[in-house]
Order: structure tokens, then sequence, then C-alpha cells
């Protein structure tokens, strides 16, 4: 399939996105499902938990990717949803979901109301090497609610990897109640109440667009949270010079 | 496969009332449509969309908005299953049946795969065989509106017995090969063909 020629004759069609991905993703890895024992449970806010998972055959993953989690009912009725992991890669065994409790959500609904520290799911991935940061290039993040998810497993990472490549997050939240990991953030983070200061604006962006906030050979952006949010914050981006072409986005839908 | 039932997990629909019309692993998505796009919403004006069929065609031929819409007029009523395991029953979509595209362009007899594309440079490969015989369309509607653009507007490619990433937003053209070559998501991880009875959902299912 991969043969050089058949690389070599790929078709390009006439572009201004076609954003490559980031990784190559192990088939392997993603075809199985595999046994995860919840190991701990953190609150974060009123409607956002942690939860820590051990998975002894995790293969790793890097920040930005995603898994999906299934749970069995006894009469075999099962039930699937891809989360973002909140973890950075540190070869622990173990991973970290921050979820939603969604009202009426069928998955998030069982891990925040009935299970509990011991409890099996189920778990395949990592998946899609779209939205993966492997903390080569500067990264630009835009996050809203839980959409910081995946954003944070990248921050962690250049923390515990020590990386010199500049991260900056832009995380925008409700109010200080609803903001998650807010003991986290440090000189990377712009934090934005939207019910007190109104929705992300082109201002929060300033800083790291045009010529004078560019870091060298530009950002990288990533974009996570509801469509809305997702709309909103790359049409900004756009809007202050961003190419098009270096915009990743991740719609909770 | 059997698995491990999940301790107190006894789900929101029971496995017996399961509605027939969901392939497994989805659910219900009722009356949302989630918007699932890795790339900035384009604006692309009706009068600048085109659509093109080429590559192992007798005949490669580009249609303008007004040439498209000149076409018979063709609609799918059905549902639809996206592999991030919604699926969204009875939506009505109005277009053209892409047989028709094809037919004027003429597929060549050594042609047996295509790759979609789209007007922003997203691609997805499909088998020909997946896109012929009334399983495809270009459409421009959606329930007795136009469709929206996150949703794909001005134009979309829908192939709704296959997972929706096959369905590509923005459509501008297919060009018809002799191989398989894995498109956007396909090289993301994703399975090459995605039928949502089999759960092709990602590479090495």
């Amino acid at each position: 399939m991969t043969d050089p020629q058949s690389l070599q004759e790929r078709f390009v069609p006439p572009t201004a996105f076609a954003v490559p991905g980031r990784i190559e993703v192990s088939n392997r890895s993603a075809a199985v499902w595999q046994r995860a024992t919840v190991v701990e449970i953190r609150r974060e806010t009123p409607l956002v938990s942690t939860f820590r998972l051990k998975v002894p055959d995790w293969q790793g993953h890097l920040p930005g990717q995603h898994l999906m989690l299934r749970l069995t009912a006894e009469d075999g009725y099962v039930a699937q949803r891809h989360y973002s992991i909140a973890s950075a890669p540190d070869g622990s065994g173990e991973i970290e979901l921050t979820l939603d409790h969604v009202p009426d959500g069928e998955v998030s609904g069982h891990l925040h109301t009935v299970a509990h520290v011991g409890d099996t799911v189920e778990v395949r991935g990592p998946l899609s090497g779209f939205f993966a940061w492997p903390g080569d290039r500067p990264a630009l993040l835009l996050g809203a609610g839980s959409g910081v998810v995946p954003l944070m497993s990248m921050v962690r990472h250049q923390r515990l990897a020590g990386l010199d490549v500049p991260v900056r997050l832009v995380v925008s939240a409700r109010t200080p109640a609803d903001l998650i990991y807010a003991d986290e953030y440090g000189d990377e983070a712009t934090v934005v109440l939207t019910r007190s200061e109104g929705r992300l604006n082109a201002a929060h962006l300033a800083p790291f667009l045009g010529a004078e906030g560019q870091p060298e050979g530009g950002w990288e952006a990533y974009i996570c949270g509801s469509n809305g949010f997702a709309e909103h914050a790359s049409q900004l981006l756009v809007a202050g010079g961003q190419p098009v072409d270096r915009i990743r986005i991740e719609r909770f839908g | 496969m059997t698995f491990e039932p999940t301790r107190g997990f006894t789900g929101r629909a029971r496995a017996a009332d399961r509605d027939p019309r969901l392939p497994p692993g989805q659910y219900d998505a009722g009356d949302g449509w989630p918007v699932l796009s890795a790339e900035v919403t384009p604006r692309l004006a009706a009068a600048d969309w085109t659509f093109r069929v080429d590559g192992l065609v007798v005949a490669p031929h580009t249609w303008s908005w007004d040439e498209a819409h000149a076409l018979p007029a063709s609609e799918y009523r059905g549902d639809i299953h996206c592999v991030t395991s919604w699926s969204k029953f009875g939506v009505r979509f109005g277009g053209v049946s892409l047989d028709t595209f094809l037919a004027a362009a003429r597929p060549l007899p050594t042609a047996t795969h295509v790759v979609a594309y789209s007007h922003t440079g997203y691609t997805t490969n499909l088998p020909l065989s997946d896109v012929t015989d009334g399983k495809a369309w270009i459409v421009w509607e959606y329930g007795d509106g136009p469709l929206p653009a996150e949703h794909g507007g001005p134009a979309r490619l829908i192939v709704p017995h296959l997972y929706f990433w096959k369905s590509a937003k923005w459509v501008a053209g297919l060009r018809l090969s002799d191989r398989d070559e894995p498109g956007f998501w396909e090289q993301n991880g994703y399975h090459h063909r995605g039928d949502p009875w089999a759960e092709e959902r990602y590479a090495g299912d």
C-alpha cells in the first residue's frame, strides 16, 4: 500500500487545507480492546471528574490522542464513546480521562454516578494521529470547557519532558468553579472567564499572533471544544493571520 | 467476542429493545446532528462551487452550481452513521445521484476506486462500487432547506451506507483510479472502507 511509487503518485487536490497527520497510528494497539481498572477518581469541578485507569498493556500515546471506552451490561448490551486522554505519556501504565457529567449521558453518567475504584471498563487506543502533538513544534492551544483535556495533556507533556518548545494555552470557562485543572495553570496559560468577561475575542489572541507574537517558524494551533467554540475560535485565528493549514480542530459533537 | 460485564452498568437501552436501524456500537443522536470536522469551516459561495469527475474516465467534466442543479433531481431518505458512535435516523438530503455525474464522465473499465476530495483539500477513498448504482449522491439540501456550511454546504457527497467520514463535505470532485489510495482519515488510523454494520472503524478492524 505504501510503496514509494504509490506515495509519489498520491493524488493531492488543489487546496488550502489538507493538514497532514502528525504521527502514524499503530494499527495493532488501536484494534485491540483492553481491560482497564479504575484506580482513582478525582473531582475536578462539580460536574467534572478525572478517572485514572490502569491499562496493563497500554502501548503509550501522544498528547492529543483519544481512546474509545466501552461498558458492557450483564446481558451483553454495550455502549462506547470516544474520550480524550488527559495525562501526559509517562510510562506508568496508567492513563487519565477527564469527563463531563453529561446530563442523561449513558457512559459518562455511569462513570460519574455508579463507577468506583476497582471497577473495570474496556478501552481501545490510542486513536487518531491528527490531533496529536509530539512536542516538536510551538503549539498555541485554545480550549473551552472539557475541550481543555487533550490540550492539558500537551502542557503536562511539555513540563514532564522538559521541552523548550513554546506552548501557550488559552482556556475558556464560564466561571472559576467551571475551570478544570485550575490549580495547574502557570505562565503559559491565559484564562478567559466568559460569564464575567464575555467570550474569547481577538484581544485574547493578539499577543500570540502577528509578527511579534509568533515564535520562530510560527504556531501549530490546536482547538478543542464544542462546535460553537471551535467555529468561533478558528475564525478568530484565521482573522488574526494564523494559516488555515496549521489549525487542527477537535470538536466535541 | 465476549466481554466481562461492567459492574452496575445496565445501559440506557436494553439489548432486546435495540432499534434494528442501529448498527453495532452506535447510539441514536435523536434530533442532534453533531458537527465533526478537523478543519476550519470554509465559507464557500454557491457561485464558486464546482464539482469535477476525472482520472480514469473517457470524458473528464466539471459542473458549475447551475449546471449541477439542471441535472435530474434525486434524494436520499434514511439513516446516517458516524464512526464516533452516533447515528441519525430518517434524514432527507436532496441533490443529484452520483450515477448521473459518472454516466456523463464514463468511467474506464480499469477504474476500481475513487478519491473524493473537497474544496478544502480533505480526501477520502472509496471503491467505485460503493458510489454507483444508487448508493451515493451530491447533495445541497438538508430537510427542506439548504445544507448548512458546517455540515458541508453548499454541497457535499453522501454515501450513507458507510460511516460518514466517507461523505466528504464541501465536495469538489472525484478522481477515478485503478488502486485504493488512503484519504485523510484513512492515513490517520481509520479503516479503509468503513462499513457501520461490520464496525469497520479503525485500521485493523
